[in-house]
Order: structure tokens, then sequence, then C-alpha cells
């Protein structure tokens, strides 16, 4: 049946973990990921779940580590944000490489330089092209479903791929919210124990991570990249029988008074629940706007993009990261690309917004869906709110 | 030997590259590197066992009698097994002899 | 003071005499593409068949991942798992780690498998240095040995910190202005010491019996234990390849490479040793990668061993264990 309690999200995130029955977990510290790892530790050496517990001595080695107990075909779990996803990232590519279904928990976190410990998503963004299913939840309930719901995904002998989950820093993993957590016989029910596809064992030896020549490379990414295009039919057939046991619906794009929607935002994250209050505010005033939320960055949900920007004049794409010297937002240069062949699309704008933890606030959204109504501004991509 | 021809298309592809059959490395005969081989002097050879040991390859094996002769699909001709030979049995020389 | 390897109470004495009775499994097959003469092949050879079936062995990226795992083909009749270049004891310990929750829980047998992390001279002393002292640190029952060829060899004989003075590498070559590595070889045996795990020890292939007695002893370590293997390229060093073994043993005859181990803080030799060390220079003089050292700068060397040989008799003659240490002040 689950519970209702009132719970910080990155302890909420933490115990959903533990609700999965994971038999290993290693993590370094980092803010804002720190709680994720602490909770960790405090459910292990309480006894509440039966693992081994790493504290490892860099992000590096955590997702080493978890590739090496993956490998013996254990259930893991790592947690990181901002440098220390960077920091991991040279095994990141490795982890989807070698098809090994380990689920990472992102407490979305502002790159250096500046140092910056605040959320937003440029952390997420250089890990675009590593091969990784990549969640976004917009609240506390979804980054509880959302870790259950990946280790189902991970493991599914279709998928075997590793999955992270973005909770935005700071602006989600330390807020207290109501959420309904669901029961260890619930979990037990949806999620069986692991079935790994090969494991690192005497009694049947195998060699993992092997050297392909130039010769045979292609054929192997190419099978990489289609098994995490094909991955979106598990992950929605796992967010149906989620929907089936649990009564909570997830999609990988969600729209929100978009049906006669003139502008609509579009979010990605946490944000996405301010703009919900600034689309209800402007359908207030008369102004037909509208909100696409994304949930699947990757594998990208081009057929649900697509059909949710049917009818649609105008795309307000807002990013919370910026590629620097080049189209400007990542999702909406993402947009921009998935519609291109379309032969009706929507004009697009681009705002940058909420970098390294700047408060974007209904106000602010109301603004943007304004200015954007003339479907063009006065440059490619606008750093909203930036003073100068 | 492998059921899949080579080179295999992408649905062919181990999943992660993995390599499902232990000391497959076997079907590649190394012994086409070499220049010279190794000759066993059976009068001089003390069936210590020494450059079976002393391999880099493993490929020496023990014949039924306790002599040691090199598997000449695998050996690459390095030469060690005659420099550490104790008693000098054992000569590197061109395949004829 | 010679002492070979006996019998504390704490760790088994495996004393194996003759190569015949060594086993007969091979668990790193031939085909592998190692050079002609490759010492670091013969050790992993050796090494496995020392540690025998019930092992996982993770591999840094280097010439001996490269080498045996040509997809879709393996040399390894072992479990085996290549991820990176920098983290092969990150990995294991991670291995270790996934094997002893599900062996508690039942979800494999209930066997002891060694988790068995290794690297070369790169992949241990440089770039892995991070991962393999977090590993040590940690406590994980694992076995870590580096090869170390003293330089990167798989990727075109680069300068590590385990070159040897003044050997000439491709990035700090015996050039017209600088005569090649400027600095003493890392001595990373002492790192592992001071990491006070309880088995610490260096081996050479071309002391087979005590290379394969001590991978065994470590493999029976409750804990982490480092076996730190010399091992000539001939391509490196560039060295005739069917004198791989013999330049083995001239390192340690020459003090250049002394063969000890350190069993709970206490050193000891393993090996009977030479009545008188040679001169460094039989060493040096058929490898290549010498070939432009002076006889000054040979002396330079010489005078350097004989008091890194002298440190560690030190250490010989007054280092003890732990467990001594507890006894003398209970009383």
């Amino acid at each position: 049946m689950g519970k209702r309690v009132g719970i910080e999200v990155a302890i909420a995130a933490a115990e959903a973990a533990a609700l999965c029955r994971f038999d290993m977990a290693a993590v370094y510290p980092i803010t804002p990921q720190s709680h994720v790892a602490e909770h960790l530790s405090d459910i292990v050496n309480d006894g509440r779940v039966d693992a081994t517990f790493m504290t490892v001595e860099s992000e590096h080695s955590a997702l080493s580590a978890v590739i090496g107990a993956a490998g013996t075909g254990a259930r893991v779990v790592t947690a990181t944000s901002s440098q220390g996803l960077l920091y991991m990232s040279e095994v990141m590519p490795i982890a989807s490489g070698m098809r090994l279904p380990i689920v990472m928990i992102v407490a979305n976190r502002a790159v250096s330089s500046p140092i910056n410990i605040w959320n937003d998503h440029s952390d997420i963004m250089p890990m675009r092209d590593t091969g990784w299913i990549t969640f976004f939840s917009d609240n506390g309930q979804e980054a509880v479903d959302m870790v259950i719901q990946a280790y189902k995904v991970a493991e599914n002998r279709e998928v075997l791929l590793p999955v992270n989950i973005m909770m935005d820093g700071f602006q989600l993993t330390h807020m207290v919210e109501p959420l309904i957590m669901p029961d260890q016989e619930e979990v037990d029910r949806f999620l069986p124990p692991i079935v790994p596809y090969a494991t690192l064992h005497p009694d049947k030896p195998v060699s993992m991570g092997t050297l392909a020549m130039p010769e045979i490379f292609s054929e192997a990414q190419k099978a990489k990249d289609v098994a995490l295009v094909k991955s979106i039919r598990v992950i929605k057939e796992v967010w149906k029988e989620w929907e089936a046991q649990f009564g909570r619906k997830y999609e990988p794009v969600q729209t929100y008074r978009t049906e006669d929607a003139d502008v609509a935002l579009v979010t990605m994250g946490s944000m996405g629940e301010t703009a919900e209050v600034a689309v209800d505010a402007l359908r207030r005033e008369g102004v037909k706007a509208g909100l696409i939320k994304i949930k699947l960055w990757r594998p990208f949900p081009f057929a649900d993009l697509k059909n949710a920007v049917k009818g649609i004049r105008v795309l307000a794409v807002t990013d919370r990261a910026v590629s620097f010297g080049g189209p400007g937002g990542p999702v909406c240069s993402e947009i921009r690309s998935a519609l291109y062949d379309e032969p009706a699309r929507p004009a697009i704008v681009n705002y940058i917004i909420g970098l390294g933890g700047r408060d974007v606030q209904v106000e602010d959204f109301i603004a943007m869906v304004k200015k954007a109504a003339g479907g063009k501004l006065s440059e490619p991509y606008e750093f909203y709110g930036v003073r100068g | 030997m492998s059921d899949k021809k080579w080179p295999e298309t992408w649905q062919e592809v181990n999943p992660g590259c993995m390599v499902m059959r232990p000391g497959s490395a076997s079907e590649y005969h190394t012994g086409s590197w070499r220049a010279k081989r190794p000759f066993w002097d059976k009068v001089k050879c003390i069936k210590c066992g020494l450059c079976y040991i002393y391999c880099p390859e493993g490929c020496i094996t023990e014949d039924a009698d306790g002599f040691f002769e090199a598997n000449l699909d695998y050996c690459k001709g390095c030469g060690i097994c005659a420099k550490e030979c104790w008693t000098g049995a054992i000569a590197m020389a061109n395949e004829e002899g | 003071m010679t002492t070979l390897t006996s019998s504390p109470k704490i760790i088994e004495n495996f004393d194996l005499y003759a190569p015949k009775l060594v086993s007969r499994q091979e668990f790193f097959s031939p085909g592998h593409r190692a050079c002609q003469g490759c010492a670091e092949a013969l050790a992993i050879r050796l090494m496995c068949k020392a540690l025998g079936k019930e092992t996982v062995i993770t591999n840094a990226t280097g010439c001996m991942e490269v080498i045996s795992s040509l997809y879709p083909t393996t040399a390894w009749n072992l479990p085996w798992i290549h991820v990176a270049f920098p983290n092969s004891a990150a990995v294991g310990s991670g291995v270790e780690a996934g094997l002893t929750s599900l062996r508690r829980k039942g979800r494999i047998p209930d066997k002891r498998v060694k988790s068995v992390a290794i690297g070369g001279d790169g992949g241990t002393m440089d770039i892995g240095l991070q991962a393999l002292s977090g590993a040590m640190e940690r406590g994980h029952d694992m076995l870590y040995v580096c090869f170390d060829n003293e330089a990167y060899m798989n990727t075109g004989i680069q300068r590590s910190s385990g070159t040897p003075f003044l050997a000439s590498t491709t990035t700090a070559p015996a050039g017209k202005k600088i005569p090649g590595n400027q600095v003493w070889k890392k001595n990373v045996m002492e790192i592992m010491v001071a990491h006070n795990i309880p088995y610490v020890a260096t081996a050479s292939p071309a002391y087979p019996i005590d290379f394969m007695n001590k991978v065994k002893k470590a493999r029976e370590v409750k804990g982490p234990a480092y076996i730190h293997c010399l091992v000539t390229c001939p391509t490196g060093w560039r060295s005739p390849s069917e004198t791989s073994i013999q330049l083995g043993r001239l390192a340690y005859e020459t003090g250049v490479f002394p063969i000890y181990e350190v069993e709970d803080g206490k050193y000891r030799f393993t090996l009977p040793l030479p009545v008188k060390r040679r001169p460094v220079g039989e060493y040096m003089k058929s490898q290549g990668r010498f070939r432009h050292v002076t006889p000054d700068q040979i002396k330079t060397i010489q005078e350097r061993v004989d008091i890194e040989w002298e440190a560690l008799m030190i250490k010989i003659e007054s280092s003890r264990s732990r467990a001594e240490i507890r006894e003398q002040l209970r009383k």
C-alpha cells in the first residue's frame, strides 16, 4: 500500500535503493549528493540491507568498483554530482559499453569553473553521448519511483544498460516533501531478484572488457546504440506496469495544458513544477500557455516529443546548461534537430536559465512566455535574467 | 571454434564484446612468428622441466618418456628455453634442423 | 644472513622445489600476442598456476590486457575483467565486494574465490596509484600484482616512475643534452609497506618457484596483499629475447632488484643471498636502453644501488613484525 511520509528527497532516493535490496554500493561524497551517500551507509551499517558498502577514494573508483561488482552479478548503486560525475566520465561509456545494469543517482550541480555547488544541468550534459539511460525527476515522488523503475529497466535482458536518475541538487535533493514510500513487499513484487547475463565466476569463466579491432568495433557500437534506442519500448512497458501496480503514471514526455496551447514552455527537472504554476497564471490572464516536461532524456523520445508539440505555434525551451560556443542549450538543440524534418513544426526560442542555482520564479516563466510570443528572440539563445 | 562466422554482424556481436570461450586465443597460431625453433638433445636432457616452466607461451609439454618438446603451432622462437637449459640440451636452429 | 621463506605461525609454508611438481594446468593459453621472450607473459602464466581456478582477474589497460583479449577470443581460462587504465585496483576491490556480498547471501557457491588485480608499472605506480592505495587501505581480501617492466611499454616505451635512472625511454630519451631518465626508480614497495597490509613482496619470474610460493602465500592472506614483480621487456629494454630470464637473475644478483618479503611489518629475504653482489655494469651491458651510459655514470648508479641495498639491510636486520611488537608490549 505504501506509506505517506514527509522526507528529504535525497534520503528518500537512498531509501528507494534500499527497497531494491542492492548487494553492493560504492560512493564518494560531493555536495549536494552527500546525503544520498550518507544515508546509504546508514542503511547498510544498521543492517537494514545486506550489502557491502565501500567508501572509495574517488568517484572514478566509485563507478569502477560498482562495475567490478556488477560484473560478479551483484545489484549495485552509486551516486554523485558535478565534478564527481566528470571525474568518472572516463568510465561512463565503459559501463554502458560493457552492458552492465548499474543504477546511479545524480544530484545535479553546476560544473566548475568558477566553482559553484548549486543546481544546474551542466554535469549531465557532457554525459549525453555515454550511452546511459537517463531519467529526469521533477519531485520527490518521481525520484523514489524512478530509482526503483531504473533497476527493472536496466536489468531487462533486452536492455542491459546502466541508468542514471537526475535530481536537481539542493532544489530537489534537500527539500522535505510529502510522498508515498512503497512497501518492501510491493517493491519485491515489482522488482524480482537480478538475473545477470553473465558473471565473473570461476565455474563459468568469461572475459569482460575485451579489445575490439577496427574490423568489429563499429558493429559493437551499433549494437549498443540499437539497444539504447530500443530500450524506450521496455521503459514504457515498465512504466505501464508501475502505473498498474502503484497507480502513478509516467511518460517520456509529459504535457500540461497543451491541447490548445499557443506557446509552450519546455522544461526538464524540478523547474517543471514552477512552470506549471506559471502556465496556470497565464491561462487565468487569457494567454494560451502550455508546458512540456521531458522525463526521459536518453534514449531521446523523438516520437513522444513530435506528438507533444503538434499544433503548438511557439516552443520556449528552457535549458539549465549551455553548450559554450555552440547552438545554445542542449535540450533546445536536440529538440530543433528532432523536429527539423517535420513538415509542420513550431517556432523555437531558447532560454538559458537557472545556472548555478539561480532561482527561477513563476514571474520569470510568465515573462519568458510573453517574450516568446513573437516566435523569435533577439539572439539565437538568451541567458535569461543575466545582468548586463 | 566459434559457431559464428567472422567477421560478425552487429546483431551477432556478444553484448559488451564479452568472450564466453575461455582459452580461445589458442585458435591463433603464433608459431608463424618465429625464425628459429628449439631442438632437444635427449642425451643431454635431464628431464628437469625448467624449459616447461620458462616458456612464456606455455607451449612446452612433457611427453610419455618425460622429455619435453615445444608445440610448433605456438612456439615464437624466443630462445629462452635454450638459454636457460642447465645442461645445454636445447639448441635454437632453423626449421630444417 | 640467508633466510628462506620460513614458517610463520599465521601463514602456511608452501615450499615447492621442482618444476615438475608445478601444476600442469594452463590458465593463460598460448596464442596470446605477447612479444617473443616477454617475461611478463611468463609471469602471468606462472601467477595463474599458483592462484588456481578459484580466482577472478581484474586487469588494467596495458600490454597483457591487449595481447590476451582480442575479441572474439581470449587467452584467459579464468574469469577476467578489464575496465580502464587507472582503476584495476578499484575494479578488483569492487569484484571482491560483489563476491563477498553474493556469497554471504547464498547467491553464489559457498567457496572462496580470490579477487586478484593486476597492472603494469604505469597502471600501478603512476596513474593507478590512487586506486591501489584506496583498495589496500580499505582492507579488501584482494591480491594486487604489479608487473613492472619499467616503462609504459604498451604505448611505446614511455617513461614511468618505474623507469630506472638513466634508462632511455621514448619520453626521456638519451639525448645529446639530457641522457635519459633523470631520477631514481620510485620505491612503491615502501608505499605498500606503509599501508600496513599483511603481506608485501618483490618477485621475479627468473625465480619462478619463489614467485609462485609468494603468490600462494598472498592468496591465503585474508586481507590485502601486494606483489611487485620485475619483468624483462626485450622490446623496451632493447635486449635479446632469449636473455629475459638471465636479465631477471642479474637484476637480483647485482642488487638492483632485491627479492624480499615484508610480512606483518617484518622484512626478510626469501632467496639465498649472493655471496658478493655482481657489479651493476654486468646487468646493464646487454640492454640497449643503457647503451649510452658512461663508466662514470655506471659508478654513480653502483653507489646508489649500494646505498639502497644497505638501507634495505637495515630493515631486514632490525624490523620486527607487529605481532612481535605486541608480544613485547604485553610483557
